[in-house]
């Protein structure tokens, strides 16, 4: 008997019509398609983009060349050197990050204790020439003076969750 | 005049390929141009109101047996200098097999005294009239019937010696059979296991 | 003087057929990219033009100007010749379709062999362009095509025969008068399982989905054309679209009543035409496209199981039925 019912299903492309219904009524239904550069898909303020350095009100860069982000980084992107400056505190005089060697993992991020390295939500951005996908120190201080303001306030939504 | 024009291009293609299927060297052309050959001469019957003939030529010969052909040439990696090594030696009897088949055209042909060559108008469908594959359809199923039906039967037969030829039962082949496959069932593959969950000591 | 005007009068119907089949066959490759989109929830292409209407435009464009790459040691001469090979056929068999009353370019009594005979030429530039190509997944597509179009080509001739019984005629003209009258009049519901085997070898025939072993994108590259590229890429990319049009348009003239409304006798919708044929015509399309998104590709020897051992013995068994309901005189179809 279902030997039969199995036949006849087959045999009269039963099978397939049910196959059919469902795409047809895909046709209809709602597209889920975001029209990338007019409409963008919403971000958490925890993305993790490309990076920077962030100041203090004053004007100090808060890096301290602890290397705890160098230490923890799983791709080895980080190179940091450090020297004492004239005020006796300690900071780097090297800060680079290859750009080709970070998986944006956000340990760095997680690993400062000055809230000095952090990631942003660029995830635009591209390289021209050979070597720019290593970005140094100006380069990141730079971005962190820009965005300061986002850096800021993402830092303050995520904090009841740190 | 201008039928006459087109008669003789096609004729000219044909002769052209049909020279070229026995004298082109590499085996995938020369199965080309026999179905250049075949085109043409298909053309020509068209030509000669012969519709049916002509659009059979071409849906059997053209689109099915010289696929077949084309098929088993591409697979073969021929070389082609030891196939002119037995050239002089098969001379005498191509000869002999040419010269049977000119004598024998010679008589067909001569047998009507070359009256039928060449009528480029007037079959005998324009005649009256009627369709030229109802005409031979009903000659076919009335006149020729029964060599129509032996041939069929031959063939038939040499179809199924064919299969017998080639049929091998191999055991311990990994063959699919496709009804037993969709008739399975979520049961005959799944067994639920009711497992005893650990507990803490 | 008479001639040349004849001549003239020819040559502006293959025109005035062609160019419209160009412009659909621009528009399928728009359509399928939409339809499937569409199915797969999202939006196809709507970035050239309106709603992307300007995007086959686009494409055609680009291959236009892309380098044609001859691989080494192909056979040069058929490389090249192999996509004219292919898309010669698919043209050509568009003389006969009838595309509305009397409007064909050439009424040939045995249009129905002819249409036979040119969807199986279409094959040569597959096997041809797989040879010439001189690489292995080019050959290995050929082969399958070849073995693939053989086989269904006499499932499709078994359904053509159960047509030209019910018509009494090979003239496709006089086939679709044949089914004079409303949508239960047509061939379609006497020869349901012939029209269903046709249809079926029909989408095999032009090796799409889920027929497409020659191309098989996942298991042989692109078959038999990885080594085309530009134009004579684009050439095959046309054939296979007029293939399936044309493909289309037999199924609407064999067995859906050509170019006669479904709603005969009602006023307005009731009338006969052109636009009839397309309408029925593009419906079929849309199923091509349909089946496309649906099903997941055979594979190649449930493609041949499916051919010689289902088809043909179906359309013969129904072909035995037919003769049976012409002898009985059947109404509305065989009185």
């Amino acid at each position: 008997m279902q030997a039969v019912r199995d036949f006849l299903n087959s045999f009269l492309l039963i099978e397939l019509l049910k196959g059919l219904r469902l795409t047809g009524r895909h046709l209809f239904s709602h597209k889920y398609t975001i029209e990338y550069p007019d409409e963008r898909a919403p971000q958490s303020p925890r993305f993790r983009g490309l990076h920077a350095l962030r100041r203090y009100p004053n004007g100090e860069e808060r890096c301290i060349a602890c290397k705890l982000c160098e230490a923890v980084c799983p791709a080895l992107a980080i190179t940091i050197e450090s020297e004492q400056r004239e005020d006796g505190t300690r900071r780097t005089t090297r800060y680079d990050i290859d750009l080709f060697k970070c998986i944006y993992c956000g340990f760095c991020e997680e690993s400062c204790p000055v809230d000095s390295i952090v990631e942003t939500r660029i995830y635009e951005y591209h390289m021209e020439e050979r070597g720019e996908n290593i970005i140094h120190k100006d380069q990141l201080l730079a971005l962190g003076d820009q965005y300061e303001q986002q850096l800021a306030a993402d830092r303050a939504a995520d904090a009841p969750y740190r | 005049m201008i039928e006459l024009i087109i008669f003789y291009v096609f004729a000219a293609v044909l002769l052209f390929s049909a020279t070229m299927v026995i004298t082109a060297r590499n085996p995938v052309h020369a199965a080309l141009f026999l179905v250049l050959t075949f085109f043409n001469s298909a053309a020509l019957w068209l030509m000669a109101e012969a519709e049916f003939l002509g659009i059979a030529l071409v849906l059997v010969y053209v689109g099915a047996v010289m696929v077949l052909f084309l098929f088993v040439v591409m697979m073969l990696d021929i070389n082609v200098a030891p196939l002119r090594e037995g050239f002089a030696r098969y001379l005498p009897l191509g000869i002999l097999v040419g010269v049977v088949m000119v004598a024998e055209m010679a008589l067909v042909v001569g047998a009507e005294q070359l009256d039928v060559g060449l009528t480029l108008t007037g079959g005998g469908a324009a005649d009256t009239g009627e369709s030229n594959t109802r005409l031979i359809g009903s000659v076919l199923y009335t006149v020729y019937v029964y060599p129509f039906e032996i041939a069929s039967l031959v063939l038939l037969v040499a179809i199924i010696a064919a299969i017998m030829l080639t049929l091998r039962r191999r055991p311990g082949t990994k063959h699919q059979d496709i009804s037993q496959q969709v008739r399975v069932r979520k049961a005959d593959r799944l067994r639920m296991v009711d497992l005893p969950s650990e507990r803490r000591e | 003087m008479g001639v040349l005007i004849d001549l003239a009068w020819t040559i502006g119907k293959i025109l005035v057929l062609v160019i419209p089949l160009f412009i659909a066959v621009a528009y399928m490759t728009y359509a399928e990219r939409k339809v499937i989109g569409w199915i797969q929830l999202r939006r196809g292409p709507n970035r050239v033009g309106y709603y992307g209407l300007l995007q086959p435009f686009a494409d055609a464009a680009k291959l236009l100007m892309k380098e044609i790459v001859l691989p080494a040691n192909a056979n040069r001469f058929l490389f090249v010749i192999a996509p004219m090979m292919s898309i010669m056929p698919a043209l050509a068999a568009w003389a006969v379709i009838p595309v509305s009353g009397g409007w064909v370019i050439a009424e040939i009594n045995a249009g129905l062999l002819y249409v036979l005979a040119m969807a199986s030429l279409g094959v040569y530039g597959i096997i041809v362009a797989g040879w010439a190509s001189n690489s292995k997944y080019a050959l290995l597509g050929a082969l399958r095509a070849g073995a693939q179009v053989v086989s269904y080509e006499i499932a499709m001739g078994f359904a053509l025969v159960g047509v030209l019984m019910a018509a009494g005629s090979l003239n496709l003209g006089d086939i679709v008068r044949a089914q004079e009258g409303p949508i239960w009049n047509w061939f379609w519901l006497p020869l349901l399982p012939i029209f269903l085997v046709y249809w079926i070898s029909g989408v095999a025939e032009t090796n799409r989905l889920p027929f497409d072993v020659a191309e098989g994108e996942s298991e042989i590259v692109a078959g038999f054309h990885v080594e085309y590229s530009g134009m004579a890429f684009a050439v095959f990319f046309l054939a296979e679209y007029a293939n399936m049009i044309l493909i289309s348009g037999l199924a609407t003239i064999m067995f859906m009543g050509g170019w006669y409304s479904p709603f005969h006798g009602i006023p307005v919708i009731g009338a006969d035409g052109l636009h009839w044929f397309l309408i029925k015509t593009a419906f079929f399309l849309f199923c091509y496209i349909w089946f496309r998104g649906t099903f997941p590709r055979f594979r190649y020897d449930q493609i041949m199981r499916l051919g010689w051992k289902v088809l043909i013995p179906v359309t013969v068994v129904w072909l035995v039925v037919e003769s049976g309901m012409i002898l009985a005189t059947v109404p509305p179809w065989f009185d």
